[in-house]
């Protein structure tokens, strides 16, 4: 007649989620302010840089009389826009191949699409690529005149560009620290929360992408 | 129905396997139990650092025209009495209780990432030391603990003392943020079968919020850091006025930080005092719901009042209204609290307890510093109180008479459960009493010298203007402190060994973690409780209570009960050391920089890649 | 998200929680959500360039609205937060709304909205006021 309490499995959870699912998005939460803080900071100092080169204006230094040109790319950085949203796409076709790994695959497109390790490299190179370009970017920047220390432009761009850049690179670090282990054990269904956080990640980085992308180039 | 006999004198198991004890095994723990343990040693000795910080102040301030310190060391001195309290006191003694007292609340065996709990207490304990260590050498950050640019830009501060806050910052802001992903998700996820989140204990409730508060606020402080930081280091121009930088990004960055941080301060030692007042009252807590959607409600309003800290910057009417309203709205819930907690004790049967009084305590001053609060949130008046020794008399009353006390109140009522002893009663009362005219009398002069226009962070003052009595007052009212503080110590650890043995519940208490052992065993429960109410020892059902039976069992291991816990490690200690090797390298040599970079790299992968426990069909 | 009965069987947990997953989108859905992220890229930049339409009132609302939208589709259907359970969505557009509200308040505190959308556009490199 005592009811005892019921033997509760070793990994009982309250809401029937996995934990490390509940933690990554209370990080990308956390990640939101970041970004946020350093987005408002170029926002407010948007236009306040006492000299130039300019994002998206012409500035003539009054005491050498060279003319910088607005700095900003924007064919190039659309570009790169492009690939990282690609990237988000092999990112989801990824985490698929693993999630549906034992399927049986019929087609030639099935089995495609059922690579894993197609799709994470596809999003691994796509995320270097999109490095690529912020390099070949910053590199062209310091270049024309505008750096870190420049003026008010050039330090909260860099700073928020490289912030975002640096999350990017650690991105691709995880992408191919998943490869290893695909390569090494094989990934199949019971990693597919793992590589689900590591996507979850991913696509937050292009996320805040698409707001630096509108906020800081095309906005003038 | 077989009943355990109840023991007749409850004596102190074992409650962890041989070969468990000893420094690696501390080392290497990521058991939570002991993790609050070590949060609250490390803590309580960095106030004790902090106290004496104070004194010093104290002495230097008795009398006018003194010259006991420079002014650059007094600098120092207030700048790290604020910063060790803040970050080195407070907020890890709330660690401790978060640590300790949560997975046990909420009927759970350990946090949700346990070696991420460990990582969390050894990056504070290095930043800690990195960040304290520096005033021995008179190079301690002096630039008050808010750090103002463009004062501490590199022109204005030239010397390493900023470097090491603004790293000390850093390192200790990555502590925060990984206990709070931490918690939250044990939080949500951990709870034992019944527990709703209107059923979690209202420390677990209000330690809910600030998790929050914390992932929200220190993101923040962060990229105001690293801007000052780049600033420092890399020439950018961030705060540099004349390149066009606004003076007051920085104090917006920070405050928007720093208020939720004070709620983060203070918001767990409420939590606290409603787990102890319905205790001692034998009532449950007035107005549960309310409590809860109060507790809320501080959190996200205090992300909308922080330009209070500036009235006196030049805002413009609009901001400053506004900030004043919601200030003053934010008095509300807070206010409700201190109505509820006096409804709580009114018509109980109080026993005034060391940890009654000091939650007693805490509703009463914390009220005096909420009044000054409010006269505060008015802008022409806060013109003349603001950086004049009226705010200090505020938010020591707030965090001394708020925070501390709800703390010892809290450590009074739970060290029971941690040590398995009980405190001194006649000792506590010595410390709560000396503890409670001591802070009167060293703060409530000071809301007089502010008004009659003495400045803070001045290392000294001329005689002749009103002030010399109340600076008398205070400082005695320290040494006061002091005794107060040596008394607490001696009965700490003098109870560690003689106390009277506890026993589970020895204040008849109604949460999950009064049913079980004191100490508790590793594994907390023997078999995960089903909950049926708030208070399942008091109002629970037959379910409850039979598993609460089972679970105040004592001298079974988790190898009997076949329990598997998680293997100890290492790693996070490692990955700790790393990051302060790197930030180190920053200020000294770039080698170290990549040092510790490859020694954070090597570990975590180590760290990641290693399972947690043992294989389990 | 009471989960008051006791799940004494994993098999039935873990059912429960891929019910609230309960459906996962396939190629064919994100085949259609990568074309459109596509277009309304190609759209923003195309405006970009059409000087008259920068000039006006109009170009900074479309273009937040444009981004807003792929942020929005990323989110739901890559993040899949539509099909997850719904705690996520409440631990994502918590902080999202926290962090929204804290520029805006940054931008009209800095004078920033006040300079871009009062009376006369900003001068560019002219020192706040």
């Amino acid at each position: 007649m005592s009811a005892s309490a019921q033997p509760v499995p070793h990994h009982y959870t309250s809401t029937g989620l996995d934990s490390r699912k509940i933690a990554i998005w209370a990080f990308i939460g956390s990640e939101c302010m970041l970004f946020i803080s350093l987005i408002s900071t170029y926002l407010i100092y948007k236009g306040r840089s006492l000299v130039g080169p300019f994002p998206h204006e012409v500035w003539t230094d009054p005491s050498t009389g060279h003319v910088f040109r607005p700095i900003l790319n924007i064919p190039v950085t659309s570009a790169s826009t492009f690939t990282l949203l690609m990237s988000s796409l092999f990112m989801v076709l990824a985490l698929a191949a693993v999630q549906n790994k034992e399927i049986p695959k019929h087609t030639r497109g099935d089995r495609i699409l059922g690579s894993s390790k197609l799709w994470l490299w596809a999003t691994a190179i796509a995320g270097a690529t999109f490095l690529g370009f912020q390099a070949f970017e910053f590199t062209s920047f310091v270049h024309e005149g505008l750096t870190i220390r420049r003026n008010l432009f050039g330090s909260s761009f860099f700073t928020l560009t490289g912030f975002h850049g640096a999350h990017v690179t650690a991105g691709v670090i995880w992408l191919l620290t998943l490869l290893s282990i695909d390569y090494r054990r094989g990934l199949g269904p019971k990693d597919a929360l793992n590589v689900d956080i590591a996507a979850l990640y991913w696509h937050f980085v292009d996320v805040v992408w698409i707001a630096i992308f509108t906020l800081v180039y095309l906005l003038r | 129905m077989a009943t355990t006999a109840a023991p007749a004198r409850p004596t102190i198991h074992p409650t962890y396997e041989p070969g468990k004890s000893g420094v690696w095994a501390w080392l290497t723990t990521v058991d939570h139990k002991r993790i609050g343990m070590l949060y609250l040693m490390t803590a309580l000795s960095f106030f004790v650092v902090g106290g004496i910080e104070a004194v010093i102040i104290r002495i230097q301030l008795q009398a006018p025209n003194q010259h006991v310190v420079s002014a650059e060391f007094y600098n120092q001195l207030f700048t790290m009495h604020g910063t060790t309290m803040i970050f080195l006191v407070i907020m890890p003694l709330s660690a401790a209780f978060f640590n300790f007292l949560i997975p046990l609340q909420i009927g759970a065996r350990d946090v949700a990432f346990p070696r991420l709990n460990a990582f969390s207490y050894w990056v504070y304990l290095f930043g800690g030391l990195f960040i304290t260590l520096p005033i021995f050498f008179q190079v301690a950050p002096n630039g008050g603990w808010f750090g103002y640019a463009p004062l501490t830009t590199r022109p204005y501060s030239p010397g390493i003392n900023i470097d090491f806050w603004v790293m000390g910052l850093q390192i200790l802001g990555i502590s925060s943020l990984a206990a709070a992903f931490n918690f939250i998700t044990t939080i949500i996820n951990l709870r034992a079968p019944g527990m709703t989140l209107m059923r979690m204990p209202m420390f677990t409730w209000m330690s809910f919020v600030v998790q929050f508060l914390l992932i929200l606020a220190f993101p923040v402080i962060t990229i105001a850091l690293v801007f000052l930081l780049f600033d420092r280091f890399f020439g950018t121009q961030f705060y540099e006025v004349a390149a066009g930088a606004d003076p007051l990004l920085w104090q917006h960055l920070f405050w928007i930080f720093g208020h939720p941080e004070v709620y983060i301060l203070v918001l767990p030692a409420f939590g606290l005092v409603s787990e102890v007042l319905p205790t001692y009252s034998r009532k449950p807590l007035f107005g549960y719901p309310v409590m809860v959607y109060s507790g809320i409600l501080i959190g996200v309003l205090g992300f909308g009042v922080w330009a209070h800290h500036m009235f006196a910057v030049g805002m413009g009417a609009i901001a400053d209204s506004f900030f004043a309203l919601a200030t003053m709205l934010i008095g509300i819930p807070t206010g409700v609290k201190i109505f509820n907690w006096m409804a709580t004790m009114a018509q109980g049967s109080i026993r005034f307890t060391t940890s009654m009084k000091f939650a007693i305590g805490l509703v009463a001053l914390f009220t005096i510093g909420g009044i000054s609060g409010v006269m505060h949130s008015s802008p022409p008046a806060d013109l003349q109180q603001t950086d004049s020794y009226f705010i200090v008399a505020h938010f020591h009353y707030v965090l001394f008479g708020g925070s501390i006390m709800g703390i010892f109140a809290g450590i009074y009522h739970y060290v029971p459960k941690m040590t398995g002893r009980l405190m001194d009663e006649k000792l506590g009362n010595w410390h709560f009493w000396l503890t409670f005219i001591g802070m009167n009398l060293t703060f409530f002069p000071m809301h007089f010298a502010g008004m009659l226009g003495m400045p803070r962070r001045i290392y000294t003052y001329d005689s002749g203007q009103g002030w010399d009595t109340f600076n008398l007052m205070s400082s005695i009212g320290s040494y006061i402190l002091v005794v107060a503080s040596v008394i607490f110590f001696h009965n700490f650890f003098r109870s560690r060994k003689r106390g009277e043995i506890a026993g589970p519940n020895p204040w008849h208490a109604g949460t999950l973690e009064w049913s079980l052992p004191s100490p508790v065993p590793e594994y907390n429960f023997a078999t995960v409780p089903t909950v049926t109410s708030r208070y399942p020892l008091w109002e629970g059902s037959e379910v409850d209570l039979e598993s609460a039976r089972i679970n105040s069992q004592e001298g079974k291991t988790a190898a009997d009960l076949g329990i598997i816990l998680p293997y100890p490690t290492i790693k996070p200690l490692i990955v700790a050391a790393g990051i302060i090797v790197m930030f180190t390298g920053l200020i000294t040599t770039k080698v170290l920089v990549f040092l510790g970079a490859a020694i954070i790299v090597g570990s975590l992968y180590s760290w990641l890649l290693s399972p947690l426990e043992p294989e389990h069909h | 998200m009471d989960h008051d009965t006791v799940h004494s069987d994993p098999a039935v947990m873990t059912a429960h929680a891929h019910a609230e997953e309960h459906h996962h989108p396939q190629w064919g859905t994100y085949k259609w959500v990568a074309l459109v992220l596509f277009v309304i890229t190609v759209a923003e930049v195309w405006a970009y360039y059409i000087p008259s339409f920068v000039a006006s009132r109009a170009f900074v609302p479309t273009l937040l609205t444009l981004s807003g939208a792929k942020f929005a589709i990323v989110v739901m259907f890559y993040m899949h937060l539509k099909y997850d359970h719904k705690l996520f969505r409440v631990l994502f557009t918590g902080p999202l709304l926290i962090a929204a509200t804290l520029l805006m308040a940054l931008l009209f505190l800095f004078g920033q909205v006040v300079a871009n959308f009062g009376p006369s556009g900003p001068p560019h490199g002219t020192p706040p006021p």
